[in-house]
């Protein structure tokens, strides 16, 4: 959303005249996340290593990593990035390659590369959470509770306004399994025109009761104000509404879309060794166990999920189940396919944006 | 002579300013649009071959080959992101086309046409060869017939989009009925207020313009999510509704997230900028000339319209202008309060900037809409005459 860029570019002029020689600026999505990260892996690292970070929000895109690097005046060490991004930015040469020889291995010694989940390690971008996007509702407005992805494309047994982000990825996902396809064929079906068309066709079905959001923050707060009564949403805010607000939101785990949240390097940054140690620092399965504490987004490291607790602020509030990777929450879900994104998200951008107007 | 050098020295700051901060930039930016060497820089090879290809005909094994060894010296330099992403543009997947052969390129073997077909059966269609051709050309029309729904091919015709991704004209089209509305809306909630501001004692007009003016200083993010604040669902407006019975409580308006709620929150940031020419024009016209009308026999009516309404029409023009073009250019509200069928095509713009990164693209759209913005004030001048306009 735009309030957010009008307050990246207060902060970034602020950040532009403060940031001295060893300050590490790491721009991440603000919210309840940055906060988990603030908690898990700022602090500790300022404490240990004396150098300070300045912490900037943003809402995602690569625009200002572009403008950055083209007019050589780069002022961001590190950025928080989506899949999609870590690939475009890589390929555009925005992105700083890394040597995943940094990371550093599992306590009882396993490589990092296999303590990873699978792809997590990229060219320009290290993984750090799973993150999933799925619906959630406000437990308040509907009885009996909605239970799988068609109800959500269920009218007749729930009308009224659904909130989904204002984008193709996922939404087609999600209509073509409420449309029957199984959840591990989606992105074979998502490949072929028919495919697609079938994906508009059950997301015209609702097409009228949709409200679009864009940032993160929103979509507890439609659910809260009783703007909609499901909505798409990042877990972990729905998680942290429940959690730290008390807010009476659940989550319905059905075709829930896995995907991994990167750090990554901005070529040209002012501090690219500090940057490293950061990551290393922030790889560790200790802190990002730490990390899970404060926020339902699982680790990307096998030994760090082992050492996940409870939510910090509740020792009887366990955190498994609410992370994207626990088991019962996976039985139906979707890996998203980063490759297939990167190569049709201006097509179906194109034609999403088409559909959306028409 | 000396006084006209002298006085052009005082703007040449200003000037210097503008050329340097605006208008070099902009031209910078709108040269993107037509532009774009990605790929003849990296792919020297193939670029002439394809400029030499007429487009139609089968591909050849030179071509092949030329291709080849870009796609080994591409990858080796790794530029071949960059170019993988130009040519995604003009067909999709061609960008994982594009990396996956430029890992295995180098063990491929001549005759290369057969080899690269057998690794990719895409590089056997001519839609691929048509796509690259489109992306080798260094000044090319596509990005700006993508931006008016036409799509530019590699055997060099121009035809329309097709159907279902047509979404540029609609939304040029939306963008001036918008500020078309929101002018109207301006013009008669902004006359009614000018008219009182000019004929009040001046402590109360000044106190009042006072008022008119406070918006001014306030963000314009704070005033658009205050009338999300006032329109929403459960909103202070849909509340009042409910509480005096004009509605029920299960049918409430929809105000916001939709094309009422970018014509209300518009009108109400855009209205000073009509009412302060008005309001300019208006207190220069001297109370004397109704009052004569009035005493010549004229009713109120005819004395307005007659008398006093053609004298505020600099005004009116002035006013007319600098809403509706500035209308044209609004994102951050629309984005806001539109929901889906009150965005613009500034919109779309902002989004190949920040989203897609597909900044041709959005240069191009730019350009039309300069263009379309230079028309109709071009228009205007023809109907009303633009030296007419005053701003006080």
């Amino acid at each position: 959303m735009k309030s957010s860029a009008f307050l990246y570019a207060a902060g970034f002029c602020l950040a532009a005249t403060t940031a001295s020689a060893g300050d590490l600026t790491i721009v991440s999505w603000g919210g309840a996340y940055t906060k988990s990260q603030t908690e898990a892996y700022y602090k500790p690292w300022m404490a240990s290593t004396g150098h300070r970070i300045l912490s900037e929000d943003y809402s995602g895109g690569l625009a200002e990593v572009k403008a950055q690097v083209q007019a050589g005046n780069v002022t961001w060490d590190i950025v928080d990035v989506e899949d999609a991004e870590a690939i475009l930015g890589c390929d555009e040469g925005l992105l700083e390659e890394f040597d995943p020889a940094i990371l550093p291995p599992a306590p009882d010694g396993t490589s990092a590369e296999e303590d990873f989940l699978k792809d997590a390690i990229g060219d320009c971008a290290i993984g750090t959470v799973v993150w999933s996007t799925a619906y959630a509702y406000n437990q308040t407005r509907l009885s009996p509770p909605p239970a799988t992805i068609r109800d959500f494309f269920d009218l007749e047994k729930f009308p009224g306004r659904r909130g989904m982000r204002k984008t193709p990825k996922v939404n087609l996902e999600i209509a073509l399994v409420a449309d029957g396809v199984p959840p591990d064929q989606v992105y074979e079906v998502m490949a072929t025109e028919e495919g697609i068309d079938r994906a508009f066709v059950k997301l015209d079905s609702i097409r009228e009761h949709v409200l679009w959001w864009e940032v993160g923050a929103q979509p507890p707060q439609l659910l809260v104000d009783g703007e909609v009564i499901m909505s798409t949403a990042y877990n972990g805010r729905i998680f942290n509404a429940f959690a730290a607000e008390g807010q009476p939101l659940a989550m319905v785990w059905d075709a829930q879309v896995l995907a991994v949240d990167n750090w990554a390097v901005v070529k040209g940054a002012p501090n690219i060794e500090l940057a490293l140690d950061f990551i290393r620092f922030a790889s560790m399965p200790e802190n990002m166990a730490v990390q899970a504490s404060w926020i339902s987004y699982a680790p990307v490291r096998k030994s760090a999920s082992e050492l996940v607790g409870s939510y910090h602020a509740d020792p009887d509030l366990k955190m498994g189940p609410h992370l994207p990777t626990w088991p019962d929450n996976m039985k139906t879900a979707i890996w998203h396919d980063e490759e297939f994104w990167a190569d049709h998200i201006d097509e179906l951008n194109e034609r999403f944006n088409a559909w959306l107007i028409e | 002579m000396v006084r006209r050098i002298r006085a052009l020295g005082l703007t040449l700051p200003l000037l210097a300013f503008l050329l340097a901060a605006f208008i070099i930039p902009v031209l910078l930016f709108l040269w993107q649009g037509v532009h774009d060497d990605t790929y003849a820089r990296y792919m020297p090879h193939s670029t002439p071959v394809l400029e030499a290809w007429d487009g139609v005909s089968e591909p050849t094994e030179a071509m092949y080959e030329a291709l080849q060894k870009d796609l080994v010296q591409a990858r080796k330099d790794k530029t071949i992101g960059k170019v993988a992403t130009r040519v995604n543009r003009e067909s999709p997947g061609g960008r994982s086309l594009f990396t996956s052969t430029a890992r295995k390129a180098a063990r491929l073997e001549a005759p290369y046409k057969q080899a690269m077909i057998d690794l990719k059966p895409a590089w056997g269609r001519l839609e691929t060869w048509q796509a690259l051709r489109v992306a080798a050309a260094r000044y090319t029309p596509a990005y700006l017939a993508t931006s008016v729904d036409l799509k530019y091919r590699g055997d060099g015709s121009i035809r329309r989009q097709e159907e279902k991704r047509r979404i540029h004209l609609t939304l040029f089209w939306r963008t001036i009925e918008i500020s078309a509305l929101v002018t109207i809306f301006c013009l008669l909630l902004g006359y009614p207020v000018a008219y009182l501001l000019s004929n009040l004692p001046a402590r109360r007009s000044n106190l009042l313009l006072i008022l008119v003016l406070l918006p001014f200083w306030t963000s314009i993010l704070v005033r658009t999510t205050a009338w999300i604040a006032i329109l929403q669902g459960n909103g202070v407006l849909n509340d009042l509704f409910v509480a005096f019975g004009v509605i029920g409580d299960d049918n409430r308006f929809s105000m916001v997230y939709n094309r009422t709620g970018t014509l209300v929150a518009m009108t109400h940031i855009l209205l000073p900028f009509m009412i302060l020419p008005l309001y300019a024009v208006m207190r220069t016209i001297p109370k004397a000339y109704v009052q004569a009308a009035h005493s010549l026999g004229a009713n109120g009516w005819v004395a307005f319209w007659r008398v006093y309404f053609p004298q505020t029409l600099a005004g009116v023009g002035a006013g007319v202008v600098l809403v509706f073009i500035l209308a044209t250019g609004y994102y951050i509200t629309p984005a806001l309060v539109g929901g889906q069928d009150g965005q613009m095509i500034s919109n779309l713009i902002d989004f190949h900037m920040r989203r897609s990164l597909n900044w041709p693209l959005a240069a191009a759209m730019g350009f039309v809409l300069l263009v379309l913005v230079m028309f109709l004030y071009w228009l205007y001048d023809r109907v009303s005459g633009i030296d007419r306009m005053r701003l006080g």
